[in-house]
């Protein structure tokens, strides 16, 4: 069965450019995309409603988008040590780039309790309540980004790296998801941070 | 199927397809007997496209006999409030309240869930899933010349999950507070707060995991849709050479994309407010005299949020049908399309209007006139695109050779429909007229029309004509003719009455209209739609029997090619197998809609150009 598919998925390949699965990814990315526009829309209809509590983002919110910039950085060099086979520093960068996916999600948590600490927990106003929606359902994206550098990262251990086009989709795949959730979290944190 | 090269073509078009195909050394495999090796992976969880769209097509069926059957009993209630529905306390039970005097009537309660349920499964699951979710499966390999989709996997888990919603959905209905009856629509406080009525507790949190994995459905489906529509077309096959139904799966696809992860986003402020306390759509609200705590909240918002999808859904429900009516109504009237590029075009404008007229379902929420302009302006240009794809059907019917049988019949009747239902449509989007009409049975009348029966004569069009395509055999003629005689007349009968009583003023979702002397007079023509309904209804059970009857003892088709239509579908074998050619894939060396040119009656659009040939169209 994968074979039969993986054939045609070559086959459809060999005369288009993108492949299949790419194209698929980009137009899931899209569609997400529109999910984190619809919220983000919603918070600027419902801020000129009146009522709406002001406060500052929390300034780990800041320092997190160093992370996930970071973490989009080393998965990428990852990626560029995975095309070289050079395997020692594949398995050093797509380490990182867990670790740093790890440290975002657990700095978003800080995050969210410097705002409850600040004054803003849930439930008080809808601005705050925004803040928590947009960037707890970021961070549900980051996680299953995580899972997929998780599957990379074991891959990396147990078997020897070769370049084999299957092997470099996938990877690639996860790239992709990868520097999209980054940049989206760049989107939300300039739109959280002007629509004060 | 490595000798199918060997062997001499039985049909002209395999010839050329072997003479001039692609090859793609797809028979060097060990393919097909994977797929279709034993029961459970053929039947079951198929990966082959032309299985899962026979699994959204029966699957919808058996919702739209539970949804159909669900506006019967409320229509029963309406049409005869007198009457007893005692009967019916064997299937319903506690929801029917019988009287001291031994008279059972519906549970008022049970009414809104009825109303609310019937909404939901006649929009997503028939004529979302059933609709597209069947067809763009079916035909969108076939058409454009594709072993499959770009993922089978995504494909049977993009079925697996509208199972899974429907499950979920069905199961509501029998919780012990009743399923979600707060309208198919779900606005809040209704669907916001759980103690607001019986079936926002228990019943709202199921119907909302059930969309959910509905929307996870036909993002898994659009994505395929959408990538295989632009990456695995076979040589040759040009976008401007797409036959019209697959354009219109394509755009379909497209606005599904775009709009129901904003139904998503939606129904995860509103999770947020059920659950944990916070107010998004929640405003100052007395429960039984106790203030709650939510404040501040819009709900307004959430109608935003959900028309943002909600309109395109009704585009996704009516393009499908639209596509499927420019094929049939071409092959069967044995003409080209006429304007084929306006067809295009005109579904390409429709897709991106429908998502800047949301609000005109909001006129009377208290959406500011000044923008309500904007939305009137906006709506009533969609009126343009739709005129264009009628006069274009119209006249593609015009002069042509017409074979009346079930798939063109009902294709006539979709016109017929679309222009009923879309004449009301350009009062509704006027914000001055809607303050008369709006939430009145002239707004049921009109929506039913042109999105409900009108795509249901789109999907019977498609169904009686892809049939054979199918399962090899043809449905009874003479059956699928009663079957659109009883259906026209009947939706007409149930529905034009209902324009009357909307312009009188008639709310539509009320219980009963006795304590109003101003609509007590319709109490006949009540009884009217009633009864014209339940026999549309039994006209519909003629549809299923004659549906599963053919697949086991319908006439057998013996030429892959029965209506002589050009498209690559019909180049397959009768009994088509996984991987869809046995051979090599066709090319394609022409538009689709080459009827009736120097003097032939098709040609078929893997048959080369040949130098003698008049211009193309």
């Amino acid at each position: 069965m994968e074979t039969t598919i993986k054939t045609e998925m070559e086959v459809a390949t060999r005369r288009n450019k993108v492949h299949p699965k790419k194209m698929a990814l980009w137009v899931a990315l899209v569609s997400l995309a529109m999910m984190f526009t619809a919220l983000t829309s919603a918070y600027i209809v419902r801020r000129s409603a009146g009522n709406w509590l002001e406060f500052s983002i929390p300034t780990i919110f800041y320092w997190n988008t160093l992370v996930i910039v970071a973490s989009s950085l080393t998965l990428h060099a990852a990626l560029g040590a995975f095309k070289r086979e050079a395997e020692g520093a594949y398995k050093t960068l797509i380490s990182a780039s867990f670790g740093l996916g790890i440290a975002f999600v657990v700095m978003q948590y800080a995050g969210w309790q410097q705002l409850a600490a600040e004054g803003v927990p849930l439930t008080i106003n809808p601005s705050g309540d925004f803040v928590y929606a947009i960037s707890g359902l970021h961070a549900l994206h980051v996680i299953g980004g995580i899972a997929a550098l998780a599957v990379a990262l074991v891959m990396a251990f147990i078997r020897k790296l070769r370049r084999t086009p299957a092997r470099q989709l996938r990877l690639e795949l996860t790239v992709t998801y990868w520097h999209f959730i980054g940049a989206l979290w760049i989107y939300l944190i300039l739109f959280l941070s002007l629509q004060r | 199927m490595a000798t199918a090269t060997l062997t001499a073509p039985a049909t002209r078009d395999e010839g050329l397809i072997q003479e001039l195909g692609y090859d793609d050394h797809f028979h060097e495999h060990h393919h097909g007997d994977k797929y279709q090796s034993n029961f459970i992976s053929h039947y079951i969880f198929s990966m082959d496209h032309k299985m899962i769209a026979k699994q959204f097509l029966i699957t919808g069926m058996i919702w739209a006999i539970i949804g159909g059957l669900m506006s019967l009993v409320f229509r029963m209630q309406l049409g005869f409030p007198e009457e007893s529905i005692a009967w019916l306390k064997p299937v319903l039970g506690k929801w029917i309240a019988v009287s001291s005097d031994g008279v059972g009537s519906l549970t008022q309660d049970f009414y809104y869930a009825l109303v609310t349920m019937h909404g939901t499964i006649l929009v997503f699951f028939v004529l979302t899933a059933g609709l597209s979710g069947t067809f763009s499966n079916l035909l969108i390999p076939l058409m454009i010349g594709a072993r499959d989709m770009a993922s089978p996997l995504l494909n049977m888990l993009s079925y697996w999950f509208f199972f899974i919603s429907g499950m979920i959905m069905f199961s509501s209905l029998f919780l012990s507070t009743g399923p979600f009856a707060g309208g198919w629509v779900a606005y809040p406080p209704l669907s916001a707060l759980p103690q607001a009525m019986d079936g926002s507790g228990a019943g709202m949190t199921l119907w909302t995991i059930s969309l959910v994995m509905f929307v996870v459905s036909v993002l898994l489906g659009g994505i395929n849709y959408i990538t295989t529509v632009l990456n695995l077309r076979t040589k040759g096959m040009s976008m401007w050479r797409l036959p019209l139904p697959i354009w219109a799966f394509f755009v379909t696809a497209i606005l599904g994309l775009l709009s129901f992860p904003v139904l998503v986003s939606a129904f995860f402020l509103m999770m947020l407010d059920r659950g944990i306390g916070t107010s998004f759509y929640l405003s100052e609200i007395f429960i039984g005299g106790q203030a709650l705590d939510h404040v501040g909240g819009s709900p307004i918002l959430y109608q935003h949020l959900f028309w943002f999808l909600g309109h395109p859904e009704v585009y996704i429900i009516i393009l499908p049908a639209m596509g499927i009516v420019s094929e049939v109504l071409s092959v069967h009237a044995r003409k080209p399309i006429f304007g084929y590029k306006a067809m295009v075009f005109s579904i390409l404008a429709i897709g991106f209007l429908s998502f800047i007229v949301w609000a005109h379902h909001m006129f009377m929420s208290g959406v500011n006139p000044f923008i309500s302009n904007f939305f009137v302006v906006f709506t009533l240009i969609i009126a343009v695109p739709s005129a264009v794809k009628v006069f274009n059907w119209i006249a593609t019917l015009y002069g042509g050779n017409i074979r009346f049988n079930p798939a063109s019949l009902f294709g006539i009747g979709f016109v017929s429909m679309f222009i009923s239902g879309g004449l009301t449509g350009i009062w509704l989007g006027n914000s001055t007229l809607d303050i008369q009409l709006h939430d009145t049975y002239f707004v049921v009348a009109h929506f039913h029309i042109v999105m409900g029966v009108a795509a249901f004569f789109g999907m019977y069009a498609g169904v009686y004509h892809w049939f054979p395509k199918m399962y090899g055999r043809f449905m009874n003629e003479t059956l699928g003719k009663f079957h659109f005689w009883g259906t026209l007349i009947g939706a007409y009968c149930v529905f034009w009455p209902m324009h009357y009583i909307g312009m009188a003023g008639v709310p539509r979702r009320y219980y009963s209209f006795d304590a109003f002397d101003a609509f007590s007079h319709f109490a006949e023509l009540n009884k009217f739609i009633t009864i014209a309904a339940i026999i549309t209804f039994g006209f519909q059970l003629l549809f299923v029997l004659n549906f599963f009857y053919s697949i086991w003892k319908g006439r057998k088709l013996t030429t892959p090619n029965p209506y002589n239509a050009n498209t690559l579908e019909w180049t397959t074998p009768i009994e088509t197998g996984h991987g869809n050619w046995p051979g090599k894939l066709p090319t394609v060396q022409r538009w689709a809609y080459d009827y009736g040119k120097d003097g032939r009656e098709f040609i078929s659009q893997v048959e080369p150009v040949s130098e003698d040939e008049s211009p193309a169209h």
